[in-house]
């Protein structure tokens, strides 16, 4: 294949000394092909939906402060639950990751950049676009869908345009994550340098490997369950519709088949960064590599046969409800094999406490958590209690808050120094962890009671058995997002002012990226394929 | 002698904070699941215990090895690390033990679910139609048989809104409870008119989606008397948040004489569709009709809440033919919220409703709908 070529990023004869192609200022950024800008820009992307899908977060935590409606109307407040879920998923934490990716993994495999570098370019810039769909959605005629972010039919048909913007944003997301996914695929199978066998790539490359397969597999499932309900709404079709044939919960099927796969394309890359981040700061090699690697296969193969534990209350017959939770059970083992390798990996290691090893161990320990809490609601009959709960809620916050964005935090941490040669402020960092640690479980561990007292998720509105927790809940959330802006600063700081970083900050690291490469790494690395023992 | 009085202030500043906070709340808190009203829930509940249990001691188990790591193993102790990175014996231990935990799990739980879905031989059988936003009561089966009514949100918007003290069952009382005898097998069908709604009632260890098109079961035996409170559980548009459920149980005989007054009640109340209604009648009618069913969308002022909820004051279709309103009316307007309101109103409410929206607001066409041009147009 042609794109192993060493050299093939600098495309515009310039020379290797002219760091940043042809052009500079904005131009540079939109017609970049290089891994680190684009990585750098899937980041700063995600920063940026996070926040404003932090501030629809705290929208809904104002109005569910105390009883009654004070601030929104309950249609506006369907709406911040529906973009919130929207946004989060497909804006925040799915693109940090690609960022973590196309940073990392050309360093950590010896490649001098992605496969397909403009293919790169433009994955990266569809982004934007659908971003900017989903916020447009709410200043449209009806405003933005109040479907919640699973875009149950046949409530979706009831929406205004904002539907159909909504509709379009996820084709383009999914063609983002696709394209984006090849280039993953591609770049690890071809581009490794010479010795770089797949069973010594770093875990962050093979989670992600797998990762990529699943947004492959899943992504045209959902792109064909929203244009289902596109064509339901406008061409008179009735896939969801029963008065013509069709059936609601078939939708539900569709989008579960995507939406349980989703849940690993989300967290396998965090539990590849944790695996980064714990050996080195244990100062001792990843403990069972082999395992992990099998567990992760696992977990990818298991998350295509338990889609329908979302639905347990649609009325299965006996038989769907004890498949789903048989496969749904098994996935508890793989992940242990994981949650077990990780604490063997610092099991007599010489362990210190920098601010990317505490938020590896907060992910470890919350992820933990939010694993038994599903454990509990793959059982069928607790589920049919639970379902629909705030149980639930506390649950996913739990997977994606504690375990995808820690994880993603501990990489920003870690990797920081390497991009920008210059050293965060571990004080604030520690400040920063800590918060983040106290006011998550402020938020989301109270959600667990009022699940089970049986609060619905997606109310404007509450009965007053309610009231304590919920205020508890949201005092929780504002000072979550106040600590997000301290991160923000701490960054931004960093950059501008940071302490210039040793050659190797973290004794611990040793993929190539740390071995091979100068702090900070230069535009353009591994021109030339690195030697490997 | 400084950091403590900064101590102490912070203590204080918090102090008022959390007093600003909670100063007339409640309290109320809630750490587990309601109390069980049927031995279904109370399996489900005693299941929950079972495993979280378990779940507890695994998760102490692992976390106090990695605790235990944190303290003892740090650098600045000057601990050495190890180099080991793998022990295939105690990797297949790891992988088999939690495969046996989980059997132990799914033997006790593959029997409570074949129980909940078990809903042959009911003593009486009920169908629940959610509609956007309300229930629907029919008894289709069993003592009581033919009693049909809907039950709507019973607390005032002025408690909603904050202009009112908001009472014990905010958000949790209806107009029509939901009435079964005690002990008796009660097997629910549900199914929905316009969008998916879920049924719900905690103190049975039951939930049940309500599937537009669909009919799907679920059953639930009462151990005791009561008042059992819930809400809706799937998100079925704006007001999902104000579609409670309330089951009273009584007694047997308390059930008998409530089912036997209530038929009693519909029959007398049943409207006479061959009759002709006088303007002034089918007005009256007609605005309790909408207060009841339209109002949550066209608003008391008929100006709705536009794109998705138009205004019927000065609408187009309320001015124009009366033919075809009534189809409106009867069957729904595809793609939009506006459902069939056929199955759900009988000829003479609709008759009713219509002429009120006819001759209301700023829309006076001074035209009666008679129940007889509603059957007309039924099919």
């Amino acid at each position: 294949m042609s794109a192993v070529l060493p050299g093939h990023g600098d495309t515009h004869g310039h020379d290797h000394h002219d760091h940043h192609g042809g052009y500079s200022g904005v131009m540079r950024w939109i017609t970049t092909t290089n891994h680190k800008d684009i990585g750098t820009l899937y980041l700063w992307f995600s920063f940026t939906m996070f926040m404003v899908g932090g501030v629809m977060a705290l929208a809904i935590r104002l109005e569910l402060f105390q009883p009654g409606l004070q601030f929104f109307n309950p249609d506006l407040f369907n709406q911040f639950t529906t973009m919130h879920g929207l946004i989060m998923v497909f804006g925040a934490i799915m693109p940090a990751f690609v960022g973590f990716a196309n940073w990392q993994i050309p360093m950590m495999i010896g490649a001098p950049d992605m496969a397909f570098a403009r293919l790169n370019n433009w994955s990266f810039w569809l982004l934007p676009f659908a971003g900017s769909l989903l916020i447009i959605s709410f200043f449209t005629p009806g405003g933005a869908p109040g479907v919640g972010w699973t875009m149950y039919a046949p409530l979706t048909v009831q929406m205004g345009v904002g539907m159909d913007l909504t509709i379009f944003a996820v084709h383009l997301l999914g063609m983002s994550s696709i394209l984006g996914s090849i280039n993953i695929i591609t770049t690890i199978l071809n581009m490794r340098a010479p010795g770089m066998t797949l069973m010594r790539m770093p875990l962050f490359c093979w989670t992600w490997l797998i990762t990529a397969y699943l947004l492959v597999a899943a992504m045209p499932v959902l792109a064909g369950a929203v244009t289902m309900s596109l064509t339901d709404r406008h061409f008179g079709t009735s896939f969801f519709n029963a008065a013509g044939g069709g059936d609601p919960v078939l939708y539900q099927h569709i989008f579960w088949f995507f939406g349980h796969p989703e849940v690993y394309i989300i967290a396998l890359p965090a539990f590849g960064v944790v695996s980064q981040v714990i050996p080195a700061f244990s100062r001792k090699p990843l403990f069972g590599y082999a395992s992990m690697v099998y567990a992760t296969s696992a977990i990818a193969i298991l998350s295509f046969i338990v889609w329908a534990h979302h639905m347990y209350t649609v009325g299965m017959p006996v038989t769907g409800q004890l498949f789903f939770m048989y496969a749904t059970t098994l996935i508890a083992v793989p992940t242990g094999v994981k949650v077990f390798n990780w604490v063997a990996t610092m099991w007599k290691g010489s362990l210190s406490f920098e601010t990317p090893m505490l938020f590896a161990i907060g992910f470890l320990f919350l992820f933990t958590l939010g694993g038994f809490t599903g454990l509990v609601l793959s059982l069928v009959p607790i589920d049919i209690q639970l379902h629909d709960t705030y149980y639930v809620v506390a649950h996913f916050h739990y997977v994606m808050v504690a375990g995808a964005l820690f994880a993603a935090f501990a990489g920003v941490y870690f990797w920081l120094p390497k991009w920008t040669g210059r050293m965060y402020d571990e004080t604030l960092g520690k400040w920063h962890f800590w918060l983040t640690m106290i006011f998550f479980n402020m938020i989301f561990f109270v959600q667990h009671f009022l699940g089970l007292a049986g609060m619905p998720r997606r109310i404007p509105d509450y009965p007053l058995i309610f009231e304590t927790w919920n205020k508890i809940s949201s005092i929780g959330a504002f000072g979550f997002g106040l600590t997000q802006l301290l991160f923000l600063y701490i960054v931004l700081k960093a950059i501008r002012s940071g302490d210039k970083a040793p050659e190797k900050p973290w004794e611990g690291a040793d993929s190539l990226e740390w071995t091979h490469l100068p702090t900070p790494v230069p535009y353009h690395s591994f021109e030339q394929p690195p030697v490997l023992k | 002698m400084k950091s403590s009085k900064l101590a102490r202030t912070i203590a204080a500043g918090w102090a008022a904070i959390l007093g600003l906070v909670f100063s007339g709340t409640a309290l109320a808190i809630e750490w587990n699941m309601r109390p069980a009203g049927s031995k279904l829930a109370d399996d489900i509940h005693n299941l929950h215990e079972y495993v979280m249990i378990l779940c507890t001691v695994i998760f102490v188990g692992v976390f106090s090895f990695m605790f235990y790591a944190i303290y003892a193993h740090r650098k600045s102790k000057g601990h050495a690390a190890a180099q080991f990175h793998e022990n295939t014996t105690v990797e297949i231990l790891w992988t088999v033990i939690p495969a046996l935990i989980l059997v132990l799990i799914a033997l006790p739980t593959t029997r409570t679910v074949i129980a909940q879905k078990d809903t042959s031989n009911p003593d009486l059988t009920i169908k629940v139609t959610g509609y956007q936003w309300k229930w629907g009561y029919d008894y289709v089966k069993g003592e009581g048989e033919g009693i049909s009514f809907i039950s709507t949100l019973a607390t005032p918007r002025d408690q909603i809104e904050g202009r009112a003290p908001k009472g014990e069952n905010y958000l949790l009382e209806v107009d029509n409870e939901l009435v079964v005898p005690v002990g008796k097998k009660i097997r629910i069908l549900t199914t929905a008119a316009d969008v998916i709604h879920s049924w719900w009632v905690p103190a049975f260890g039951a939930k049940q989606d309500a599937i537009p098109g669909f009919i799907r079961d679920i059953w639930f035996r009462a151990e005791k008397t009561g008042t059992f409170r819930s809400q809706c559980v799937e998100l079925c548009g704006k007001e999902h948040g104000f579609m409670p459920i309330v089951v009273r149980v009584v007694s047997e005989d308390e059930y008998k004489k409530w089912a036997g007054d209530k038929l009693k009640l519909m029959a007398a109340a049943a409207d006479d569709p061959n009759k002709t209604y006088t303007m002034d009648e089918l007005k009256k009618r007609g605005e309790q009709v909408y207060g009841k069913i339209c109002v949550a969308c066209h608003q008391a002022n008929g100006k709705g809440t536009p794109p998705a909820f138009p205004p019927l004051d000065g609408s187009k279709t309320v001015l124009g033919p009366k033919e075809e309103q009534i189809k409106t009316v009867l069957f729904g307007r595809k793609n939009t919220a506006m459902v069939a309101f056929g199955p759900q109103l009988n000829d003479v409410e609709l008759a009713a409703v219509i002429t009120y929206t006819r001759n209301h607001w700023s829309n006076h066409t001074g035209e009666a709908v008679q129940p007889a041009d509603i059957k007309a147009l039924r099919k």
